[in-house]
């Protein structure tokens, strides 16, 4: 198999199995309260999904729309890491200025990894690019298919009220692999249900960021 | 669950959709190959473990203001479990459902 196959066989894969987790959004989203369209308009504009999650989380539960976004701000401002990791082979990713900043839409965890696990910058762009716009076909045709469900069934029916919870679970297991990402982990649940009954919905999970200072202290 | 979509959702998509594309951008575009204080990296990396324990717990344990123990619990002991043994995420989640509806259910 050619390098490039494997690269775009890889990406593609992956782009696939984003899709699936782009179901359980999009009945995720409507059972929270959102229309099929704002379902929608979140995958392919915010398009970042644990924000994307997160928000809607919020919403769900009777949250305030500062707290909504604030949560999911604070979860999408890892792209901006993803950004300057990326940035050393910008150019030979996207070429020009107007090339750069329409790739920007597409920095996420998924382009990031792909792009820079391989070594030529050929392969960088080739990666990028299919992981970029493959992922985002799936994921919003994902979502588009998981709205129209979700609109048509009753979710606490169901049981797709754990929909959120049960995906929030698969994407913090990676994190729990190092030492300190399960002391933020520890320290930001807690802070969390500590803090639900007094403060506004929604406003614990901001609280929860706090826990990101354990990461102070450490040096290594 | 289900809820009346709150009249000011667009405006906070919209937030949203914007806050996401700069955060992307300022990155890639204008910070150009600068680099970061590691203690700055290291804590926005953290971000996600935060939170997301965060967002399992609320929306497990909590309706609104009050914390609650109900159905839902079991779908969460068989998210844990099946995501413990890396399950794909459809089959946690249908999983996860199915104990909850069930127990709803009985």
């Amino acid at each position: 198999m050619s390098e490039t196959r494997r690269v775009v066989v890889s990406s593609l894969t992956l782009s696939g199995a984003v899709g699936i987790f782009a179901l359980s959004f999009g009945v995720a989203s409507v059972s929270a309260g959102a229309s099929v369209w704002q379902t929608c308009a979140l995958s392919l504009f915010v398009f970042t999904g644990a924000s994307q999650f997160s928000a809607m989380s919020v919403v769900g539960a009777g949250g305030s729309m500062v707290a909504a976004y604030g949560g999911a701000v604070l979860l999408a401002a890892r792209n901006l890491v993803y950004g300057l990791a990326l940035s050393s082979s910008a150019k030979s990713v996207a070429g020009n200025l107007p090339r750069r900043l329409f790739a920007a839409h597409f920095v996420i965890d998924e382009t990031t990894a792909l792009a820079l696990g391989e070594s030529s910058p050929k392969l960088r762009k080739i990666a990028f690019w299919t992981t970029g716009i493959g992922l985002f076909s799936f994921w919003n045709l994902g979502t588009l298919i998981g709205a129209l469900a979700g609109s048509a069934i009753d979710p606490q029916k169901f049981g797709l009220d754990i929909a959120f919870p049960a995906a929030f679970i698969v994407m913090l297991m990676p994190h729990l692999r190092s030492k300190l990402g399960r002391q933020a982990a520890m320290l930001g649940g807690a802070l969390c249900l500590i803090s639900i009954s007094f403060l506004p919905v929604g406003v614990p999970i901001l609280l929860a960021a706090s826990a990101v200072l354990v990461g102070v202290r450490n040096d290594q | 669950m289900i809820n009346e979509a709150p009249a000011n959702l667009w405006l906070m998509i919209i937030a949203l959709a914007v806050s996401a594309y700069l955060l992307k951008m300022f990155g890639l575009v204008v910070l150009g190959s600068r680099q970061l204080p590691k203690v700055f990296d290291r804590c926005l990396g953290l971000i996600p473990a935060a939170l997301l324990s965060a967002l399992v717990l609320k929306d497990t344990f909590s309706v609104g203001q009050s914390l609650v123990f109900d159905a839902r619990v079991a779908g969460f002991a068989v998210a844990v479990v099946a995501a413990w043994r890396r399950a794909p995420l459809i089959v946690v989640v249908v999983l996860a459902a199915s104990a909850t509806a069930l127990l709803r259910a009985i």
